[in-house]
């Protein structure tokens, strides 16, 4: 009867993370540049992969409650891959933000830009000529 | 000292964790442990200049404790915000972004480095670049709200809500 009602939370872990994993990969489509693009590349991921690895971690709990060592081994080396997703997924997406802003793409329909303010009077920019797409 | 003997600590805790499951001795076997302890000592010894820079204030365990708190309660809950509002503007597809600037009050390295990825991790926002002399953080924000901008600066509780506060207690 437990083994049933685990199961049945570990399957609607994995429907709630695969959602958002696919939410991601629509956004990435849809949306029109790097910035906003970013915006659903990092954060739907992020949430998909905590539900999925979540999933993994209750079923290796669930082995382990059961009598079986290798169950401690899944459980823990996917937390550790949940903390590096944690850790790892928004350096990432701010590294290509800044490298983007840096080499001249401009947020499209942007209303504000305090950031391109900022870098006329500190950095002198190589030639802007790259138009970007709308 | 007190820098080699938290980081060989630190890494035979590591060094534990990764090797559950291996014997009889509780979950690990005899050797294990040895070879953990040999192992962490030698990596204490060559790290030690390079994992603590003369700062121990993130030793308190009330600080971890805190830590731990904030991640789970409003840290997650925000995340999840952040999702189903992303959620919703993938399908519908209302955007009206742009790059607004905060100044949050935070002095060390460390809590300007959680808040910046805190707020990549929550409803609608996204840190681009940063200010290293005065701090300020560069926010692309999905959804600009043009009542409560004042030139190009936003207050910092329209971001991120009371992460500072908890930030400014993990860390300072």
């Amino acid at each position: 009867m437990l083994g049933l009602i685990v199961d049945v939370i570990i399957y609607i872990f994995l429907i709630i993370g695969v959602f958002f994993n696919f939410l991601a990969g629509f956004g990435l489509l849809r949306f029109p540049d790097v910035y906003t693009r970013l915006h659903a590349g990092t954060k739907c991921t992020t949430f998909g992969s905590i539900f999925i690895t979540g999933s993994v971690i209750i079923l290796g709990l669930k082995m382990w409650y059961l009598g079986s060592a290798d169950g401690s081994v899944l459980a823990i080396h996917t937390a550790g891959a949940l903390i590096a997703i944690l850790l790892t997924n928004p350096t990432g997406a701010h590294a290509i933000a800044r490298a983007a802003h840096r080499s001249g793409v401009k947020p499209v329909a942007a209303i504000v830009d305090g950031l391109d303010e900022m870098n006329k009077k500190t950095i002198k920019k190589p030639n802007e000529k790259k138009e970007v797409k709308k | 000292m007190i820098a080699f003997i938290v980081t060989s600590i630190l890494c035979f805790i590591i060094y534990l964790l990764l090797t559950t499951g291996s014997g009889t001795l509780g979950l690990w076997s005899l050797e294990e442990i040895l070879l953990g302890i040999i192992l962490s000592l030698i990596t204490g010894f060559v790290t030690r200049k390079v994992f603590i820079k003369k700062d121990y204030r993130m030793l308190n365990p009330v600080r971890w404790f805190t830590f731990l708190i904030y991640i789970i309660g409003p840290f997650f809950i925000g995340m999840a915000k952040s999702n189903i509002d992303v959620a919703y503007r993938v399908i519908t597809g209302k955007i009206n972004p742009g790059i607004v600037k905060i100044c949050p009050d935070l002095k060390t390295d460390l809590g300007i480095t959680l808040l910046a990825n805190s707020i990549t991790l929550t409803p609608g926002t996204l840190s681009v670049d940063i200010d290293e002399e005065k701090n300020n953080l560069y926010i692309h924000w999905i959804n600009v709200n043009e009542k409560k901008l004042k030139g190009e600066t936003v207050e910092t509780k329209y971001i991120c809500g009371n992460f500072e506060k908890w930030i400014r207690r993990i860390t300072e």
